[in-house]
């Protein structure tokens, strides 16, 4: 039972309320999308035997291609996230430092992100 | 744990952790001595590698955007991949990617309580090198044109 001082309101828990539990799992499952993900393309590569342009750039034509490729990438960006989210409070006490380097760091994966999907509506 | 080796073995056990060096807390000038185990190091670079690979994501979304933007661009990053700096480079990322996917994988089945005692856990870290270290050496080959 949550004492009263840890509660926010009747049913919100500031502390022991395993929020953290969400992004472990979520890495987990984003973690074995993207290895199904990448044998998966390595394995279509290696099928087709074509390691021209025209075959590497059509193997991400079809809109499936795309659509796992999105997921793909947003799995890596939440996998990603929750791993760098990690390091930052693994080893940066102070605040308004660690809260910069949070931000940098959403701001790196979201650009990055961006450009993946311009780069992929392009093929 | 078999329990009569380990009830064979405890007077040892007890006279060699006493005359073992403790380090409790160690500071961060004691980080490179203090030798780990196995699945430590595996633990330790699984962090690194991870981060180098944030650390060049927009390097390897630059690559990727080279390969699949057009005929000539792709044959722009087969020259570009000419120079040995970006060779070594690329072996580093290759190794980098190895080793965070075949020590997440062990980590996937620790997670579900597979290979999770300690003689198990110490075979898979090894078994992570063993793969990894190879397919590293075998894809910095290829990258060198020895093969």
């Amino acid at each position: 039972m949550a004492a009263a001082k840890d509660m926010v309101g009747s049913r919100r828990l500031v502390v022991g309320a395993h929020y953290g539990i969400g992004a472990w799992v979520g890495q987990r499952i984003t973690a074995l999308f993207m290895g199904v993900y990448f044998v998966g393309l390595l394995a279509c590569l290696l099928w087709r035997g074509d390691f021209t342009y025209l075959g590497w750039a059509q193997l991400f034509a079809p809109i499936w291609a795309k659509a796992l490729t999105v997921l793909a990438w947003g799995a890596l960006l939440y996998h990603v996230w929750v791993g760098v989210r990690d390091i930052w409070m693994d080893y940066v006490r102070p605040v308004s430092l660690r809260l910069l380097l949070h931000v940098l760091s959403a701001v790196w994966l979201a650009a990055c992100g961006v450009w993946a999907m311009a780069i992929l509506w392009r093929v | 744990m078999s329990t009569s080796a380990a009830g064979a073995s405890s007077e040892t056990d007890v006279a060699e952790k006493r005359s073992r060096q403790s380090f409790r807390n160690i500071h961060i000038s004691q980080i490179l001595a203090y030798r780990l185990p196995p699945s430590g190091i595996v633990s330790i670079l699984h962090r690194i590698s991870g981060a180098l690979l944030f650390l060049t994501l927009p390097f390897l979304v630059a690559l990727w955007d080279m390969s699949l933007t057009s005929e000539e661009s792709f044959w722009q990053l087969s020259l570009y991949t000419q120079s040995v700096a970006v060779r070594v480079v690329l072996l580093v990322l290759a190794w980098g990617f190895l080793h965070h996917l075949l020590a997440g994988v062990r980590y996937l089945l620790l997670d579900v309580h597979c290979g999770i005692d300690k003689a198990a856990a110490r075979n898979s870290a090894l078994l992570v090198f063993a793969i990894s270290l190879p397919l590293a050496a075998v894809f910095g080959l290829w990258l060198f044109g020895v093969l």
